[in-house]
């Protein structure tokens, strides 16, 4: 099974990123706290993407794929053309220095990097692909 | 979309969090924040009953003041996370840096131990 979902690069379509999610994973076998988590890692990702590679221009386009191969195993793709944001080069700060230097950044990579199984990133077709796998 | 509200009780400042802070929205809650600890309230509560989500975001605004309310010996208390709200505190490991209870009764009465 599979589900596809475009939106511009606006802050305000997160939202409708969630819903996205919640509505594909339905009936699905997960679990409220891991839909919850998986919930939260994409709203990480793409707000990472817009903010990051987009700025915010609601005119530039990203798309979320999932693809569910078997029971219980789900692949997330998000599909955009800007520059590259590789979290996995980003080394997240402790959470101590983000209390001292109130840096409001760097929580949601942690996020991601905790609740995903694995983070790729992939070019195809001239587009940067980043592949989330999550098994529940 | 979130809403915040703000209601004074005993001395203690309750700002009610309703709805979702993401990143669109997480600017809301800073500015709560921002106008309680500027009118010189010295015990705050955060309601979180009605708070149905919470991203990195907002947990980013909670950390941003952590420092500043023990520089200001201002007393800060979340309460009524629901479980999955509570849930995203607890990966990242900020359940144990912030002051969560269940619910109003013992917030306050945190709050009130707090500032003595």
């Amino acid at each position: 099974m599979s589900y596809q979902f475009n939106i511009g690069c606006s802050l305000n379509n997160l939202k409708g990123v969630r819903e996205f999610i919640r509505n594909s994973l339905t009936g699905q076998g997960v679990s409220d706290l891991e839909m919850g988590a998986i919930v939260l890692a994409l709203d990480e990702m793409c707000s990472n993407l817009m903010i990051h590679a987009h700025h915010c221009n609601p005119d530039h386009h990203i798309t979320i794929n999932i693809h569910i191969p078997t029971k219980s195993q789900f692949v997330f793709e998000i599909i955009d053309d800007g520059s590259m944001f590789d979290i996995n080069q980003f080394q997240e700060p402790e959470i101590d220095s983000l209390v001292h230097e109130k840096r409001k950044g760097g929580l949601g990579i942690r996020l991601v990097k905790t609740i995903m199984d694995k983070i790729e990133y992939v070019q195809e077709e001239g587009k940067n692909v980043c592949r989330l796998t999550k098994s529940v | 979309m979130v809403h915040i509200k703000r209601l004074q009780e005993d001395g203690i400042d309750i700002l009610s969090i309703v709805g979702e802070i993401d990143a669109s929205s997480s600017i809301e809650l800073d500015l709560a924040i921002a106008k309680s600890v500027g009118e010189g309230f010295k015990k705050i509560l955060v309601d979180c009953s009605a708070l149905e989500y919470i991203s990195s975001a907002g947990l980013g605004v909670f950390m941003s003041y952590i420092e500043e309310l023990r520089d200001k010996k201002i007393s800060l208390v979340l309460y009524g996370l629901k479980e999955r709200v509570f849930n995203t505190f607890s990966i990242l490991g900020l359940a144990d840096l912030l002051n969560i209870r269940s619910n109003r009764q013992e917030a306050k009465t945190l709050v009130n131990e707090l500032s003595v």
